[in-house]
């Protein structure tokens, strides 16, 4: 009896020493990441202006995140007197702790060793879509405890703003799901395998994937993803002209690092939901020697930076939306157009057996 | 096992915790933000339970939606604290009235055996007839949309009238409000949204207006 039972504690020890250890490397290999994304972010918005961008520390500013992330945690995090301590201190670590949560269950690569996933759920996308509309109490919370008047304005804004496209990014996923007919993220991809190219008698291609049978849902996708992130040109938590920074007014030092760290995590994780749901995940563009021969995970990163590199470029191509364009946008515009596609959709499927 | 227990245990006594915060926190705000940590502990409870899929649900739905607009008001009162102490010295014999019905009854139900003779296992029985290898979201889907398809299309009518209803009492259409009107800006073209007018050395031109559209001169 004793010894089963410390075999049993041994056997939970192992799975939680396994389960530290892939957390840890995830999140090490996604935070250094982060680091070099958000350098690009702002060397493709420079580029765009025709500046150099960030070009000082380290070999062509390679380092500037790191400068910058030692600028922020050296500094004195200032609290206003009339701030509700618990509730102002809570909003940055709920933000980042949601937005670095949803990377337990996303899928990087499926080879002979097995899936890479921390936890392969049943319901991950269902998951993803739950942490997503979380992120919305982190700055609720920040607007509403910080007791300014900007920061109010600007929480009271996005929450508006992210509860409307949570609808139309639900229902581009209820599309896509139809025609996978699984909730699992793995099972997304691989169901990317055969498609609209192979129906046609072509080898596996980037034709399978969803983004050319899904066209449209593709764009709401992209589009509610910028809305859902917060990102310029729906930036309107921010809005520097009208918020001076909206709901991050009263923030400093590691708070407001937090708050930046957590949207950059969640806009990279949209992009790999992205990269998952409409261009085929670790899958290579052509199905042929040299191509199949990379590491499925180089193919993950790839296509996950070309969706980060479109969403920067909105930030630099478009200006920004007014707030009454915006919510038009989402209620108007998209959720009757994805709406409209589930239907459809749903009835090719069940009638005509194409997809 | 053990394990399971142990996390059974954690979320059944967050919950509990966390909803006798909710009626316990002098600051509504903070009493809404412990409803959402119940809502979290209920849906751990539900994974437990192997009902990931309700879980998830009741993470999207309720907290992802419903505890926002909740807490979306509640930022928005005024509250006024003496004023609500007062009312709950008034109103705490009611409170506690309904408060002993409700515990009687529960009372009642457990000493009679209620849970036991089967009625909490129903709604459950269907499901198990699928087999355990079916997924959870599926059985759901399987149970939903077949056997129990009228009070899901009514459940969705239900729905329905309320969110019309709602709409209705709060649409008002204001006179004197200057609204945009995409498809008007859309269709404009360059022959109707511009005017080359020519002005007159030592002139000056009036806008174009309904009934002044030529260019007037004065020496």
């Amino acid at each position: 009896m004793a010894e089963s039972s410390w075999d049993l504690w041994l056997d939970y020890a192992l799975w939680l020493a396994i389960m530290v250890g892939w957390s840890l490397l995830t999140l090490v290999v996604l935070l250094v990441l982060i680091a070099f994304l958000l350098l690009m972010d702002r060397k493709v918005w420079a580029a765009v202006q025709m500046r150099r961008g960030p070009n000082v520390v380290g070999a062509f500013g390679l380092l500037q995140s790191f400068a910058d992330l030692l600028k922020f945690v050296f500094k004195e995090p200032v609290i206003p007197a009339g701030a509700n301590k618990g509730v102002f201190l809570l909003a940055p670590v709920a933000t980042a702790m949601f937005a670095l949560a949803s990377w337990a269950v996303i899928p990087v690569n499926e080879d002979s060793l097995g899936k890479w996933v921390i936890s392969d759920l049943n319901v991950g996308i269902l998951y993803l879509l739950a942490l997503s509309s979380l992120a919305v109490y982190g700055v609720i919370m920040g607007g509403w405890a910080s007791n300014s008047k900007y920061p109010f304005m600007g929480s009271l804004r996005s929450a508006a703003q992210m509860v409307s496209y949570e609808v139309s990014i639900g229902l581009v996923i209820v599309t896509v799901i139809l025609c996978v007919g699984s909730l699992n993220l793995t099972d997304i991809v691989n169901a990317q395998k055969t498609g609209v190219g192979t129906g046609i008698g072509l080898p596996a291609s980037a034709l399978d994937w969803y983004w050319l049978a899904l066209f449209p849902m593709f764009v709401i996708f992209y589009v509610s993803a910028l809305a859902e992130t917060n990102r310029p040109p729906f930036d309107l938590v921010e809005a520097e002209s009208e918020l001076v920074a909206g709901f991050m007014v009263e923030y400093s030092s590691t708070p407001y690092l937090l708050f930046m760290l957590g949207e950059y995590v969640s806009i990279v994780a949209m992009c790999a939901l992205a990269t998952i749901l409409f261009l085929g995940g670790w899958l290579p563009p052509v199905d042929v020697a040299p191509f199949n021969w990379v590491p499925g995970i180089l193919w993950f990163l790839i296509k996950t930076v070309f969706v980060f590199f479109l969403i920067s470029m909105a930030k630099a191509l478009v200006p920004r939306y007014r707030y009454d364009q915006l919510m038009r946008l989402g209620w108007k515009v998209f959720l009757p157009l994805s709406l409209a596609m589930v239907v459809i959709v749903a009835g090719i499927l069940q009638y005509a057996r194409v997809a | 096992m053990a394990l399971t227990a142990g996390f059974f245990y954690l979320f059944a006594a967050l919950a509990v915790a966390s909803a006798a915060m909710v009626i316990l926190a002098r600051n509504p705000v903070h009493a809404v933000l412990f409803l959402i940590l119940a809502f979290f502990n209920a849906a751990g409870l539900f994974i437990l339970l192997g009902a990931e899929f309700l879980a998830m649900i009741l993470v999207v739905v309720y907290v992802g939606a419903v505890a926002v607009l909740f807490l979306f008001v509640v930022m928005m009162l005024d509250v006024d604290f003496a004023e609500l102490k007062a009312g709950f010295i008034k109103n705490a014999p009611i409170g506690l009235i309904v408060g002993g019905i409700v515990m009687g009854e529960l009372i009642l139900l457990f000493v009679s055996g209620g849970f036991e003779l089967g009625l909490a296992q129903q709604p459950g029985a269907p499901i198990a007839e699928l087999g355990r290898d079916v997924s959870n979201t599926k059985q759901l889907g399987l149970v939903l949309y077949t056997r129990y398809v009228f009070f899901f299309q009514i459940a969705g009518l239900v729905l329905l009238v309320a969110m019309i209803g709602a709409i209705v009492l709060t649409l008002q259409h204001r006179k004197n409000v200057r609204r945009q009107s995409i498809a008007a800006q859309v269709a404009r073209t360059p022959a109707t949204g511009m005017a080359i007018v020519k002005v007159p050395p030592g002139g000056y031109v009036l806008p174009p207006t309904e009934s002044n559209t030529k260019t007037e001169t004065q020496g």
